[in-house]
């Protein structure tokens, strides 16, 4: 049975630039189901972030979200809560959405942390600011759930429950981010780019951790994410954005094992693993679009080994290939075929 | 054909923040074959840029030396100076900072050529840099020439940076990360432009990189180096390094490692060390600097001993008590 936390419809966001619109998002359409994890992958400029911020109405004042909506609903005690439309949130109303239903994690640790706050004033004030544990009387209870927080991402609380961000590690500074963000039990966590920058046993524990507290707290993830390792690590449902849309969206085995988008083939067969041959190894050519002056048609074709005049002149559509496995591509069923797949 | 380009010989790198010495690269021992492929792998503050730049003469070494083609790069003269500075070139980790703004592709790769006189006349500069545009798959030629580096993608950029690094005929080039900050669809091309030059130019490379997989896909048949605060801890043949890794702190990096294969990568066996902590470069641990954080730990040989770089039956060389002990 399908319990969404999220349902994001036909949500469109353009920013303004000297030389034009440039969209950044055009008509993406997705769910994140109750307790699951969703992964957005793309390159940079493929509006992947674009998405999280407009989710957290943090978009600069250059964006504009054309349309679409967002439906957010929380679940408790096996009930559904009332629904939100999370775009038109105002005032109140949005400041309890964030954080208390829905909280982000930023990509750069060091710059999300206030450098002249300590760790203990960034839960103390995030508490204060949506009116958690925030009374005189409480300061004792609020402390003791962030050192268990802390201690929950594996960090040892005392030690930097009075530290400031410059005497933390990049991957200390990430673990505290997650568990401010877990403060007011949020049932939606937006990741975007957790583990970019930071060395690969840092990355491990980052990914170690969230996978533990997903399990014990139950809440769901959105990941935003040009690493498609750690897709393959921490989603069960990937969906691949190219160019301000999603181009194909599955099941994180669908997607890896399965792919029928030409660019989702490309992107896989772009990125070595430990075990893959060095001939089976290809970039995907030509570079991302300009997204001022899109391509007529389909987005990737210039780029696509496929394209023909079809392509050219219309976008297709996501269509459902099987229960849940959408791809946007007119060549699909012979996709595979064509750019010679390896079947695993 | 096999003639040592490079050698590093006890190279020893430190250096003094407020006042406390930090031990960045710590005797290293390394020779490079001419156009011979070698990719320094290892986390942040391992040292591995400080050797690149050392080995590049940006950096001089602390102590020990580095000899270009069998003379030490530090006491050269100047005619010697010149052709290692010509034969040495390096290519830097962001391409948006590593080319001026304010000149055009033609101007960036037209200055080398002309103060070092390898053209004469601007048609000869022209026609050459058309060719360096060439090479690294900028093609046409003629579209970049007029067009400035903020007009071009991450990729055409770094790109831009290997033709220049070109434009002076070098024997070696040092890649810091040149790859990291490309878009992952375009990595492959990137390297494969490397290889390219290798084989058709004899060029050799040193790629400084943290990404195994990259590694050991770019290197294939050269070499890899893993270090670990400051210290190389196993090095030999790629493929033999990243499929049969010797060293632990090796093992548990590959073990660490997530993949793009939802399979593969849960189902990954996985290496625990004894202690998350990165240990302070102001206080680094007696004897084998891993110790402290290594799965095998095998008490106080590894606490009182440096484990020196040795080759083994194994093929890599590995610098750990425990394997050497295996193995004799």
């Amino acid at each position: 049975m399908s319990e969404p936390v999220l349902s994001v419809r036909d949500l469109s966001i353009v920013y303004k630039a000297r030389r034009g619109q440039v969209q950044a998002v055009r008509n993406i359409s997705f769910d994140v189901e109750r307790g699951e994890a969703v992964a957005l992958i793309g390159e940079s400029g493929s509006g992947k972030t674009t998405v999280g911020l407009g989710l957290m109405h943090l978009l600069p004042g250059t964006a504009k979200v054309l349309g679409g909506n967002a439906t957010y609903r929380r679940h408790s005690n096996g009930s559904a809560g009332p629904e939100i439309e999370v775009l038109s949130l105002k005032g109140d109303n949005l400041r309890q959405f964030r954080w208390h239903e829905c909280a982000m994690v930023f990509q750069s640790a060091l710059n999300a942390l206030n450098p002249v706050l300590r760790v203990s004033e960034h839960f103390i004030d995030t508490a204060k600011a949506h009116g958690y544990l925030s009374g005189y009387r409480q300061t004792a209870a609020l402390k003791q759930r962030s050192l268990q927080l802390l201690s929950m991402v594996r960090l040892d609380g005392e030690r930097v429950w009075l530290s400031f961000p410059h005497e933390l590690s990049g991957g200390m500074r990430q673990r505290v981010l997650i568990a401010l963000a877990l403060l007011l039990e949020p049932q939606l966590l937006i990741l975007d780019e957790p583990t970019t920058a930071l060395d690969i046993l840092t990355q491990r524990n980052i990914m170690d951790v969230l996978k533990e507290l997903r399990q014990r707290l139950g809440f769901a993830m959105l990941f935003i994410s040009h690493d498609l390792a750690l897709a393959a690590e921490l989603a069960d449902r990937v969906a691949t954005v190219y160019a301000g849309r999603i181009i194909e969206i599955g099941d994180v085995r669908t997607i890896f094992r399965n792919p029928h988008h030409p660019y989702t083939i490309g992107l896989i067969k772009a990125v070595p693993t430990l075990r893959s041959e060095r001939a089976a190894l290809i970039s995907v050519p030509g570079s991302p679009p300009d997204l001022i002056e899109l391509p007529t048609g389909c987005k990737f074709h210039p780029r696509c080994p496929l394209s023909d005049e079809r392509c050219r002149r219309e976008d297709p559509e996501l269509t459902e290939l099987e229960s849940g496995h959408k791809v946007a591509c007119w060549h699909w069923p012979e996709a595979r075929e064509v750019l010679k797949v390896y079947q695993a | 054909m096999s003639e040592t380009l490079l050698a590093l010989e006890h190279v020893n790198r430190t250096f003094t923040v407020k006042g406390q010495t930090i031990k960045a690269v710590d005797d290293i021992n390394l020779n490079i074959q001419a156009g011979e492929v070698l990719c320094l792998v290892g986390e942040s503050g391992c040292g591995k840029t400080t050797t690149g730049k050392m080995i590049a003469g940006l950096l001089p070494t602390s102590y020990g030396s580095i000899l270009y083609r069998g003379k030490d790069i530090a006491t050269l003269t100047n005619k010697d100076r010149k052709e290692y500075r010509l034969g040495v070139q390096m290519v830097h980790q962001d391409p948006y900072a590593s080319l001026n703004p304010i000149q055009t592709i033609y101007q960036t790769l037209a200055a080398p050529l002309q103060h070092h006189r390898f053209t004469r006349g601007e048609a000869d500069t022209k026609r050459r840099v058309c060719d360096l545009l060439q090479i690294v798959d900028l093609t046409p030629p003629d579209d970049f020439l007029d067009k400035y580096p903020h007009q071009l993608s991450g990729g055409q950029r770094q790109r831009v940076s290997v033709a220049r690094a070109l434009t002076v005929h070098p024997k070696f080039i040092v890649a810091d990360e040149a790859v990291s900050m490309v878009d992952v669809s375009i990595r492959i091309s990137l390297l494969k432009m490397f290889t390219r030059l290798k084989d058709e130019m004899g060029v050799g490379v040193l790629l400084i990189t943290h990404d195994l997989a990259l590694a050991k896909y770019f290197a294939w048949d050269g070499r890899i180096g893993v270090m670990y605060l400051g210290r190389i801890v196993e090095i030999g043949q790629a493929r033999e390094v990243v499929d049969h890794p010797q060293h632990p702190y090796t093992q548990v990096l590959l073990s660490a490692i997530p993949e793009a294969d939802p399979d593969a990568t849960r189902t990954k066996k996985r290496i625990e060390l004894r202690s998350m902590d990165m240990p302070s470069l102001l206080q680094l641990p007696t004897g084998c600097t891993f110790h402290p954080r290594c799965p095998v730990f095998a008490g106080e040989v590894c606490e009182r001993v440096v484990p020196p770089l040795k080759k083994g039956d194994w093929g890599s060389d590995v610098a750990c008590h425990l394997v050497q002990s295996h193995e004799s």
